[in-house]
């Protein structure tokens, strides 16, 4: 059985969220999501286990044997990555009852709940699969429930949002595509491990650098590197709040690990930098979009697009460590990854508090937020200080690996700007935290609900204590971060 | 008794500051507790210090990484500096209870606790047995006292506490945070070390004076608590909180734990044989010298006491940063003597000051002519702590002045004995045209004064005496320093 | 001459690129939401062609599995692109419920009438 349960992880959520199509009974079907979400954790959970006491395991799909069948490789990067994604989509989804009554229509909650767990199986089979066009199919799945997701947010704008998410997303996917084409044409397969075992042969070195640049676009669109970020801003202001605080943490960071797999894994180092500008690109883009999103984030009147913004200038933190490429930067990364995941679900989880009780994003609307809800006011405050990277929080740990990997490279610009990003950081933060806790709340607040579901409160304070937890105790990421990049990233030989 | 009671002078303030928010509906009780905070907080200091005198203690805390962990630790600047806080912090709380009270400032169960909770930062930062440690308390009483300064809520309060939180973090995120990670990449650790962390790790040759000096202008400009130009502006911003704030918080601890700072960064990461031939050094002393002079031609300019007294904390702290770095042991006993004289000095300025406003609601000095006669104690207090500043003999000031200036000259740096000459005579300048103005001109208005509580007259009194007694008794310090040099 | 011939045994890749391009310049540059999701499909068809073609082996048959036949195309593109194609569709279609669902809720399809309507 266990031998079984890299298919098993993917299997559960697209049966569950078949079930959810079929029984239209709203209290049932979140149920039968937390059992999937339940089980899912649990199996990721064993299955890391395993990989941490016995190496890589490849489990050949149907059992058709790869390089021809496909091939599903867990390995301690991508266990990991899959522990994290399905604690945050249990996490999430125990907080999801009220929070969607309260804020679709009744009528859409099964739809929300089966897109969820499908959205779930497409992150974890991108992370999970070794197969190139595998990947692509994944990516569509997860991204095709995630316009939906979004979608049925209950703002008109949120078709909007979801549309152009569906264009950009389906370019960015077709762009991979076509990589992945031209790496088909060349090597003559599609399973990555056999592809970077020939890849070193090739000696047609253009269709190569053209697969590279159309994968990287592709899978930047998905990760909205920035200037490629426009989709993400409005999909997170308008989809449910239970929903973005899901693709915060989630959907980007899958993205991020497919883009960090292909250059290091598939093509490998002596391709990504046979040309230096392409890894030069890359931090200019990073350091962008720590400078570009969060001057942007600065002016947001809306909370939610405010964290939205925010999140493009952290994505930006976790390409920088891929360009800076040494041991710490990549630990950086990888820990970013988890700490970034962690600390936007607690914000937007608290933002689905306020939500819930007021129906308002705006952030003038939050004025006076501490008296008017103390506990979520404080989990708010601590976890965007953590976004600064104040020390004793999630985020100081990874831009201490990310600052420690640039001095290695004797980058100092880079130290600066990462100085520079935080204070920035700082000013977004700061002012939201000055009116929280410094103005009067407005008068005409329309109060929908008096009082919080208890469950709602209790999960985000969770959160908010998990992003100093791991600020302080780092056994559970950094440290297992390291053991990753060392086993998988740094195996010296490729995969 | 353990290690534990390191711990204690962190974790009693915040007691105090819980209790206090919880308890303060009882009326009865309230001021008891914040008067049994400090007290409770100087018995277990003493007792620390004379279990110090024993052994040497250290208490890790939580390790993050290796060679990155939180502990506490104590050596002898740390606990000059702990006792100064702890002593002037029980007295500045009798003051402000009068001072809160008469002025009938509003939610003083949330102005206690934040001023406890402030405290227990200065303490923390105090022990702090490493870079890391120091760093977080460092941060954390920034964002403590922040809601102090911004305490009166109207706009002005919020757009200085929006400098005041721009510039302490901004610099201490943009210069000391990566200062600390290149000291961590160099030496692999952060502890403080007798004789430097740097120089025992890397030692003199293996690390270059560009490498160096880049660290020292990152550590300096970082620890902008400091208030060395052109990172000083939130000091005169920080003016707006309530008297006690401004007397404790921005005269003693918020800015003493700045230049607290650099005494450790300097003499136990550096080290400071390590710094000895840097060309850099010179140049920071003439940047020191200039906010000296620079704070205080713009301090005889103003016309707002606590403005001015502000400033002339700016150029007092320079005075103290100019003698660290003239970078030889006794400079350092020269520039820890200064910290407490200072210390002691400014806040019975800002005392009589805030009793000045209470009693009469007067804040320029223009409006302050022939006060003296009425407000007796209180003007013999603002002129015994001005004189001090001045160097007079008999008072503290004298001391710390007579020590760098001695030191200074051992060194042979001429330009920081003309700087303190041109200050002195500029000290001169603004405090003595205040003292004959109270005393020797003639009060023109007829306006009624507000009888003052006794507590604000007692702190007044008490500084006093400990001003002299520094004169008096400036051995019980140095003492203690040396043993460490 | 070299250009020509070029041109010519590589014709199928010119084809690609020009539809690759247009579909993408309809999407960059058409303000109707309809229009954009036609040049989406365009260019999402492209790609189709750019993993069959490479695929198809000169003078080879159907891959059918006889001893008559030795050269036969690559059966291995046809099963992906059945798949993209799947997906492509899955993509219109959902596309295509949102666009009829915008304009029930604003009243019109076009970008710019949109924006001024949000902003």
């Amino acid at each position: 059985m266990t031998e079984h349960l890299p298919a098993i992880q993917v299997m559960i959520p697209i049966v569950g969220s078949l079930l959810i199509m079929l029984i239209r009974n709203n209290t049932l079907n979140w149920l039968i999501g937390v059992l999937s979400c339940l089980s899912v954790v649990f199996c990721s959970i064993t299955l890391y286990s395993k990989v941490a006491i016995s190496g890589a395991i490849s489990y050949a799909m149907g059992g058709w044997e790869p390089p021809v069948g496909i091939e599903y490789r867990i390995d301690e990067l991508n266990a990991l990555f899959i522990v994290m994604i399905s604690l945050a989509s249990c996490i999430i989804i125990l907080y999801a009852k009220n929070s969607l009554n309260n804020e679709i229509r009744a009528n859409k909650i099964s739809v929300f709940y089966s897109m969820y767990l499908l959205c779930l199986a497409g992150l974890i089979g991108i992370l999970s699969t070794g197969d190139a066009f595998n990947a692509f199919v994944f990516l569509e799945i997860s991204s095709l429930a995630t316009y939906i997701m979004i979608s049925i947010g209950q703002d008109k704008r949120a078709l909007v949002a979801a549309y152009q998410y569906l264009i950009m997303g389906t370019i960015g996917a077709t762009l991979y595509v076509i990589g992945v084409g031209l790496i088909f044409v060349i090597t003559g397969s599609l399973n990555l491990v056999d592809i970077a075992s020939r890849i070193n042969d090739i000696e047609l070195m253009r269709p190569l650098y053209a697969s590279l640049a159309f994968i990287t676009v592709g899978i930047a669109l998905k990760i909205a590197l920035f200037p490629l970020h426009a989709w993400l801003p409005n999909a997170y202001a308008y989809s449910p709040s239970v929903g973005t605080a899901f693709l915060a943490s989630t959907a980007t960071k899958v993205a991020i690990y497919l883009l960090l797999k292909y250059l290091y894994l598939v093509f490998g180092y002596n391709i990504i930098y046979s040309n230096p500008l392409f890894m030069i690109v890359i931090i200019a883009l990073s350091l962008a979009a720590m400078f570009g999103a969060s001057i942007i984030a600065i002016f947001q009147s809306n909370i939610k697009k405010l964290f939205a913004y925010s999140s493009v200038a952290q994505i930006g933190y976790i390409t920088l460590g891929l360009g800076i490429a040494n041991y710490n930067g990549l630990i950086g990364s990888t820990v970013h990854i988890i700490n970034h995941s962690i600390i936007k679900a607690a914000i937007f989880l608290a933002i689905g508090c306020v939500v819930y009780k007021t129906k308002e994003t705006s952030i003038k609307k939050l004025a006076g937020l501490g008296r008017t809800m103390p506990l979520i006011a404080t989990c708010l405050t601590i976890s965007s200080i953590s976004l600064i990277g104040v020390p004793g929080t999630v985020g100081f740990i990874s831009k201490w690996y990310l600052v420690l990997g640039a001095i290695e490279q004797g980058w100092w610009l880079v130290v600066i700007s990462l100085a520079i990003s935080s204070l920035l950081a700082l000013i977004y933060v700061g002012r939201v935290i000055e009116l929280i806790w410094f103005h009067e709340p407005e008068k005409n607040i329309i109060v929908i609900k008096e009082k919080l579901p208890k469950e709602m409160v209790i999960i985000t304070i969770i959160l908010t204590l998990a992003t100093i937890y791991f600020g302080i105790d780092i056994r559970l990421t950094a440290d297992l971060a390291k053991v990753a990049v060392e086993n998988v990233l740094l195996a010296g030989d490729i995969l | 008794m353990s290690e534990l009671i390191l711990i204690l002078p962190i974790i009693l303030p915040l007691i105090t500051a819980l209790i206090i928010k919880f308890l303060w509906k009882f009326e009865r009780i309230r001021y008891l507790i914040l008067i049994a905070g400090p007290i409770l907080n100087i018995y277990y200091i003493s007792k620390i210090l004379t279990q110090f005198n024993a052994i040497p203690i250290k208490l890790d805390l939580i390790t993050i990484l290796s060679g990155l962990n939180i502990s506490l630790g104590i050596e002898p600047i740390s606990m000059i500096f702990l006792l100064m806080v702890n002593c002037l912090w029980l007295i500045a709380t009798i003051y402000s209870v009068g001072y809160m009270l008469s002025n009938n400032e509003k939610r003083l169960d949330n102005f206690f606790m934040f001023f406890s909770i402030s405290i227990a930062c200065a303490n923390g930062a105090a022990l702090a047995d490493n870079l890391l440690t120091l760093f977080i308390f460092y941060e954390l009483l920034t964002l403590s006292t922040y809601p102090l300064v911004t305490h009166k809520g109207d706009e002005l309060s919020k757009k200085s506490g929006r400098t005041y939180l721009l510039i302490l973090l901004g610099t201490s995120l943009c210069f000391f945070l990566p200062a600390i990670s290149y000291v961590y990449f160099l030496s692999g650790s952060l502890d403080f070390i007798e004789n430097g962390l740097l120089m025992t790790t890397m030692g003199v040759n293996s690390i270059s004076n560009l490498q160096l000096s880049i660290l020292l202008v990152l550590f300096i400009f970082g620890i902008s608590k400091a208030a060395i130009m052109p990172f000083h502006s939130w000091l005169p911003a920080a003016m707006v909180a309530p008297t006690p704030v401004s007397a404790l918080l921005h005269a003693v601890a918020v800015v003493k734990v700045g230049v607290f700072s650099i005494i450790k960064v300097i003499v136990y990461t550096f080290g400071i044989d390590l710094l000895f031939d840097l060309t850099i050094v010179d140049l920071l002393i003439i940047l020191c010298g200039f906010t000296i002079i620079a704070s205080s031609i713009i301090a005889i300019k103003q016309d707002n006491l606590k403005k001015l007294l502000a400033y002339s904390t700016i150029s007092q702290l320079s005075y103290v940063i100019i003698a660290i770095l003239i970078l030889t042991p006794s400079a350092i006993i020269a520039a820890t003597l200064h910290l407490i004289a200072h210390a002691i000095s400014k806040i019975t300025l800002f005392f009589a000051a805030g009793a000045i406003y209470t009693s009469t609601g007067y804040t320029k000095i223009s409006e302050m002519d022939g006060i003296g006669s009425r407000l007796k104690i209180v003007m013999i207090g603002f002129s015994i702590g001005a004189l001090s500043l001045i160097g007079m003999p008999i008072l503290g000031g004298f001391i710390s002045k007579w020590y760098i200036v001695e030191s200074a000259l051992d060194a042979n740096r001429w330009f920081i004995i003309l700087v303190i000459v041109i200050s002195t005579l500029l000290n001169i300048g603004y405090f003595i045209p205040i003292i004959y103005k109270v005393f020797f001109v003639k009060n023109t208005s007829k306006k009624a004064l507000k009888k003052l509580p006794i507590t604000i007259n007692l702190a007044i009194f008490s500084c006093c005496i400990l001003i002299i007694l520094l004169f008096l008794f400036p051995n019980f310090f140095i003492e203690v320093i040396k043993n460490e040099f | 001459m070299n250009i020509v011939s070029n041109l010519i045994s590589s014709y199928n890749y010119y084809i690609i690129i020009f539809l690759m391009i247009s579909g993408l310049f309809i999407v960059v540059a058409r303000g109707n939401m309809m229009k954009k999701l036609v040049g989406l499909a365009l260019f999402q068809t492209s790609v189709y062609i750019l993993y069959i073609s490479p695929g198809k082996i000169l003078n080879g048959t159907a891959p059918i599995l006889r001893d008559d036949f030795t050269i036969y195309s690559s059966p291995f593109p046809h099963v992906l692109i059945l798949t993209a194609i799947v997906v492509g569709i899955a993509t219109l279609s959902l596309g295509l419920a949102l666009v009829i669902r915008i304009n029930e809720e604003f009243g019109t399809i076009e970008e710019d009438k949109l924006f001024e309507e949000e902003l």
